[in-house]
């Protein structure tokens, strides 16, 4: 049964102050989700550094499907359907490695150079007046519609026609200049594999939870409120350094009006982040050295202003994570309505003391790591939701924290930090890209 | 007390079982201040500092995390997980009496469970030890997951 193969099937399923269960739990809703959001927005690939070699390539998914982001010979970095369209095997099945000059098929030995034009095909007489070159098997492995490589970050939109990366991100690619610019040689390096942690929860849940702030002192009590406890039983004297689980996982407790007071900004098409003004990232430790080497690369008054920005977690829609003061990105990989794989990336800063990279991957482990004390109750929490939303006849979810009168998503705005207009911007730009180019199509 | 190759064996058997019958009072006992138990991510990872890691915690997180789990407000440990380690005879790999400094290597099958859900992992755990004022003690741990690079649910007690 298709219930929701219409435009106004989907945009049904967002309401001013909430939203419809299906938007999480039903695979015809996922499966539309694949089909026209995922293909429609920029979604985020990879780094440039994990691919920094000629013929280097790394392989993931945007949505569902499987790509390929590889660097061509001219240097640039292509991006690919992982697909020999041939017989449909996965051209490459390791998550990274280099492939020279060229890609290879092993099942029939058909080749593609690297931005993927056909290069050759064995005993290809047996194609000759056949029409090969007519089909989309003769037209070598197909790129995505787009690529952009924004300050070493790799981009991409499946969709031949559509936004520009441009529009798309508008403003909201200053918290990626914020974090960028926090190197002094304003630049980035992935570090490690990251972090791999299954979720069996729908992917907006993970979303949404980034600009959540009224859960931390809740639903981390358990470690945030128990690390305080510890602390304090320790009888420290004051200016003894405190333990590194404090700086990082204390700072969960804070009390609601320190969540309030830090705001949310809100970007046109579901991008947004918390931490205007303030956020748990401000209090970390000077690192020796580094405010000095800054200064040196962007003089005094630029260094304080990268170092001013707080910003705690920006959201890039649809499905990444970034933390400017720590190099953290999270992408939320969706694989149905009821799984997603969450990856937790750290980068390095060129040019910074090596402490920095040390806390990074500190926080790294200790927040999101499959065995971290803290994403154990937040996956407890998701998918407790997920369960409890199957309850018929309660199906609507509530969105509605400090909501206004004819919000516009479509200006940028700051608001207190506690309010869930970026939930409702997300699913304002929910709407618009799930039901791009269809529109008119439907109103006939 | 003088350490034979059993004493260090009993040692790894009574450790696990402490883990598996959640004795974590007796088990944050058997470490010294300064160890570290550390559950690299990647394979054959070699820096626990500069890189991510699963865990890479001293003392002060692994009692966080020990007292966490009986917590009113532990709402994923409602109900409980329990866990449970099948291990291989520890080799021996290194044994200096001397120094009173002891390494061992153990290969084991860690399952950990709660409600309908449990999951398998073959771990190799290293165990740096130390005699210190006739005492047995762990000064540092390392434990290896075979499939380190794989997408983990919740892993919640300690391998």
């Amino acid at each position: 049964m298709a219930r929701y193969d219409s435009p106004a099937a989907l945009a049904a399923l967002v309401q001013p102050h909430q939203v419809h269960r299906d938007i999480y739990t039903d695979p015809e809703v996922f499966q539309q989700e694949m089909k026209h959001l995922f293909a429609n927005a920029w979604v985020f690939v990879g780094h440039e550094s994990q691919t920094p070699n000629k013929g280097d390539y790394f392989s993931t998914h945007i949505g569902t499907q499987p790509v390929i982001q590889v660097r061509h010979s001219t240097g640039d970095i292509h991006v690919l359907l992982n697909r020999c369209p041939h017989k449909g095997t996965k051209i490459v099945i390791d998550r990274q490695g280099n492939t020279g000059k060229f890609f290879r098929c092993p099942y029939h030995a058909w080749s593609f150079k690297t931005d993927g034009c056909l290069l050759a095909i064995p005993l290809k007489k047996g194609y000759q007046d056949t029409g090969l070159e007519e089909t989309d098997s003769g037209k070598g492995m197909r790129s995505v519609g787009d690529v952009k490589n924004y300050r070493g970050f790799i981009f991409a939109r499946l969709a031949e026609e559509g936004i520009s990366f441009e529009e798309f991100f508008g403003e909201s690619l200053t918290s990626l200049d914020n974090m960028v610019d926090r190197s002094p040689a304003g630049r980035l390096e992935v570090v490690g594999p990251p972090l791999r942690y299954m979720h069996h929860c729908n992917w907006k849940m993970l979303v949404e939870n980034q600009t959540d702030t009224c859960h931390p002192m809740v639903a981390h009590e358990s470690s945030a409120g128990t690390a305080v406890k510890l602390y304090e039983e320790l009888g420290l004297p004051e200016d003894a350094p405190k333990p590194p689980a404090m700086e990082i996982i204390a700072p969960f407790m804070s009390p609601y009006d320190f969540f309030e007071g830090m705001g949310i900004r809100t970007w046109p098409n579901g991008h947004g982040h918390t931490g205007v003004k303030h956020s748990i990232h401000s209090d970390y430790s000077a690192i020796p050295g580094y405010f000095e080497a800054l200064c040196d690369s962007y003089g005094e008054e630029k260094a304080k202003a990268i170092l001013d920005e707080n910003r705690h977690n920006t959201v890039y829609f649809p499905n990444i994570m970034i933390k400017g003061p720590i190099q953290q990105l999270r992408v939320f990989i969706p694989i149905a309505a009821d799984r997603t794989v969450v990856e937790s990336y750290i980068y390095r800063l060129v040019d910074a003391p090596d402490e920095l990279t040390a806390r990074t991957a500190m926080y790294n482990r200790m927040i999101n790591a499959p065995t971290s004390i803290v994403g154990h109750d937040d996956l407890e929490m998701y998918e407790r939701a997920q369960e409890g939303l199957m309850v018929d006849g309660l199906e609507w979810v509530n969105i509605q924290r400090l909501i206004e009168d004819d919000e516009d998503f479509e200006v940028e705005a700051v608001e207190n930090g506690t309010t869930e207009r970026q939930m409702r911007n997300q699913f304002h730009a929910w709407v618009k890209f799930m039901t791009m180019g269809q529109t008119a199509e439907a109103a006939e | 007390m003088s350490v034979t190759r059993d004493t260090l064996i009993d040692f790894i058997y009574d450790e696990v079982r402490m883990l598996d019958e959640g004795r974590y009072t007796e088990w944050l006992d058997l470490w010294l201040p300064d160890g570290h138990y550390w559950m690299p991510l990647d394979y054959q990872q070699t820096d626990p500092i500069n890189e991510t890691s699963l865990m890479y915690e001293d003392m002060f997180m692994l009692k966080l995390r020990v007292e966490r789990l009986n917590g009113a407000r532990t709402f994923s440990q409602k109900p409980k997980s329990r866990c449970h380690h099948v291990i291989q005879r520890p080799f021996v790999d290194e044994m200096d009496t001397e120094a009173g400094r002891f390494v061992t290597t153990t290969f084991m099958h860690y399952v950990e469970t709660r409600l309908d859900e449990q999951q398998l992992l073959a771990v190799t755990a290293r165990h740096e030890l130390a005699l210190v004022e006739g005492r047995l003690r762990i000064a540092n741990k390392r434990v290896d997951i075979v499939n380190c690079d794989a997408a983990f649910r919740n892993i919640q007690l300690l391998p």
